[in-house]
């Protein structure tokens, strides 16, 4: 579908946070039995923008998370359609809810996470989840999305509306690239390749896209023409996609803002290992709790950056041929 | 706060008349049927909670026999009323409520916790239709009843929500955190029932984690608490009515029960809470004391 986002992206610094917030208020009319619930964040997750249009659908949990997350069981068995809106680290401290109450009863809700990873910046390593990916992952029947800029947000947040069955997605704090056109389109369970090459394959997600096509421009300067594949959808994996990039460039580098165990870069690499195992070099944070600064400061810190997406290009283009 | 439109209906409760004497009874052979229905489950299952099963056998049976407006014949009906078991683990006396008034099989809904057999050790709403929702990790079942109770309120729907608690459970945050939400949310259509049998996993609440002053706690919460026997029939049947008619508060009942109730050697001691294995004579010794025939003892035992 074309994206509704133009008109409401890019008047609050085009943060991924800001457009779930403006695309779910949109959405509101379209999806009647649609509730958003709160953790007393909503200035922060960017659901402030439906609790002024929508306020008798914008339900107050307080500082609660665990009760939240299980009550949108029970608000989606009796045929509403809740969004629990909190931190992606908050999240973390409600995994058992969503697990019991929302996956296992197999409940359409809808989790959205704001703040997720390094990309927090100065609120510092308590409030950087780096873990959710991984933890949400591991529940049976969760999908998992982190898209990667306010374009393709406004498009998510729409699908997970329309899904069946319970998403843990990804938004983000800090101002965003765009990374797409207005004619974008999303479709969950399917990665894109946003930049094309046949050296080596970046696949990302979240704010690693735009720094992931930085670094295909860097090693093009070398002669290096590295394909970028946003994978907006860590779970269900779209395994055609990356064995076809796996035989293609017969070498991956996967990027994310997260922990480097059990994200994107572990899903990758289970996918890949039972179709077509090739070098894979892992770009994340290094299994460490983040800390205070502005996010590009930490993504070069921790090592986030184009430059270290780079350098692991090249690193999985050495170790060709020698698996 | 309501989107949909108003449905007008009056409060069947403060119309229905009074409870009749032969309800009282019905309910009392209906406990009666539960409390064997679990000994035998648990005794083909060689694991189970017995004495937690026990203690709320009366409640549920007046749950189902009299209070809850839910129809076998409909489980996803959207004017039923709903009962959410939060202490998962008397899964036992729901299935064997759930039999007596034909939500499931009294013969397959004896294959407790049993390979391949849908009735598991926590009830899961995958395998029964006629379950609310999983329950199994305490403190959630609560917090899901909740969410119901404000979906169905958002909804003008005037169905009502029950939740059946253990005490121990109350010492899950979480439970504390939905008492909060559920009354700055005013969810009238709401009731909580805990079964107040004083016992845990290991020992006495007391020494594990003190729950008390318990009703005291309810009322600090703005909760309309009710303090009964949660054996005496007649006593549930009034309470459950009052609650219907309380308006602006959500409605705690404390039922203080006796654990392992029914069964004398299983009656106050902890040892009966946690997963038993219960031998062929203890089986035969607790359906005595339960009132079976001893031809009905070796169809609960032998027929299976």
């Amino acid at each position: 579908m074309a994206s509704e986002a133009p008109a409401l992206i890019g008047s609050s610094g085009d943060s991924l946070r800001e457009a779930f917030g403006k695309a779910l208020s949109g959405l509101a009319d379209e999806f009647p039995k649609l509730v958003v619930l709160d953790a007393d964040i909503a200035g922060g997750t960017g659901v402030h923008h439906f609790r002024k249009s929508h306020p008798e659908r914008f339900l107050q949990f307080g500082i609660a998370e665990q009760n939240m997350m299980a009550a949108a069981g029970g608000l989606a068995a009796v045929g509403l359609l809740p969004v629990v809106t909190t931190f992606a680290v908050f999240c973390l401290r409600a995994v058992e809810q969503a697990r019991l109450s929302l996956a296992y009863c197999k409940r359409n809700a809808m989790i959205v996470a704001s703040h997720p990873g390094l990309d927090v910046g100065p609120d510092g390593g308590s409030a950087q989840a780096l873990e959710d990916i991984a933890a949400f992952r591991a529940i049976p029947g969760m999908t998992v999305i982190s898209p990667a800029d306010p374009i393709e947000t406004a498009l998510a947040t729409r699908a997970i509306l329309e899904f069946d069955g319970p998403v843990y997605m990804r938004t983000g704090r800090s101002p965003a690239r765009r990374v797409f056109g207005d004619d974008h389109t999303f479709e969950i369970g399917k990665g894109r390749i946003v930049r094309g090459g046949n050296d080596v394959t970046i696949v990302a997600c979240g704010v690693e896209v735009a720094r992931a096509v930085e670094a295909a421009q860097v090693l093009a300067e070398d002669g290096i023409h590295a394909r970028v594949v946003n994978m907006a959808t860590i779970k269900p994996i779209d395994a055609v996609l990356l064995e076809r990039c796996a035989k293609e460039t017969g070498a991956i580098v996967t990027a994310e803002d997260h922990n480097i165990l059990g994200g994107l870069g572990g899903a990758v690499a289970e996918s890949l290992a039972l179709t077509y195992p090739c070098p894979i070099e892992f770009v994340g944070v290094k299994d460490v709790f983040g800390a205070s600064g502005e996010p590009e400061e930490l993504a070069v810190m921790f090592g986030l950056g184009s430059k270290s997406i780079a350098e692991a290009a090249r690193r999985a283009i050495a170790r060709k041929g020698r698996m | 706060m309501a989107f949909a439109p108003k449905a007008v209906i009056t409060s069947r409760r403060e119309a229905a008349p009074p409870p009749a004497r032969d309800l009282e009874q019905e309910i009392a052979l209906a406990a009666r049927f539960v409390r064997q229905h679990v000994i035998a489950s648990i005794y083909h299952a060689g694991s189970g909670h017995p004495g937690g099963s026990l203690s709320c056998a009366d409640i549920l049976a007046t749950l189902f026999g009299a209070e809850l407006n839910t129809w076998p014949g409909s489980p996803h009906d959207p004017m039923r009323d709903r009962f959410v078991l939060s202490k998962g683990h008397a899964a036992p006396a729901l299935y064997a409520v759930g039999a007596h008034h034909g939500y499931c099989d009294k013969l397959a809904s004896l294959k407790l916790r049993k390979f391949g057999s849908p009735f598991q050790g926590h009830p899961h709403i995958g395998d029964l239709p006629w379950v609310e929702t999983s329950t199994g990790s305490l403190g959630q079942g609560f917090s899901v009843a909740l969410g119901m109770a404000m979906g169905l309120k958002l909804q003008n729907s005037s169905a009502r929500v029950y939740a059946l608690l253990g005490d121990g459970e109350l010492q899950e945050g979480e439970v504390w955190e939905g008492a909060m939400c559920a009354a700055h949310h005013k969810l009238d259509n709401f009731c909580a029932i805990i079964d107040y049998n004083k016992l845990q996993s290991d020992a006495r609440n007391d020494e594990i984690m003190r729950l008390e002053p318990l009703a005291a706690k309810w009322r600090a919460f703005d909760w309309a608490v009710a303090e009964i026997d949660g054996h005496d029939v007649s006593a549930l049947l009034k309470t459950f009515r009052r609650a219907g008619a309380t308006h602006d508060r959500p409605s705690v009942i404390i039922a203080h029960t006796v654990k392992g109730k029914g069964v004398p050697y299983m009656e106050n001691m902890p040892a009966w809470h946690g997963s038993v294995k219960l031998t062929r004579e203890q089986a035969d010794d607790a359906l005595t004391a339960l009132g079976a025939t001893h031809k009905e003892i070796r169809e609960y035992l032998d027929g299976v």
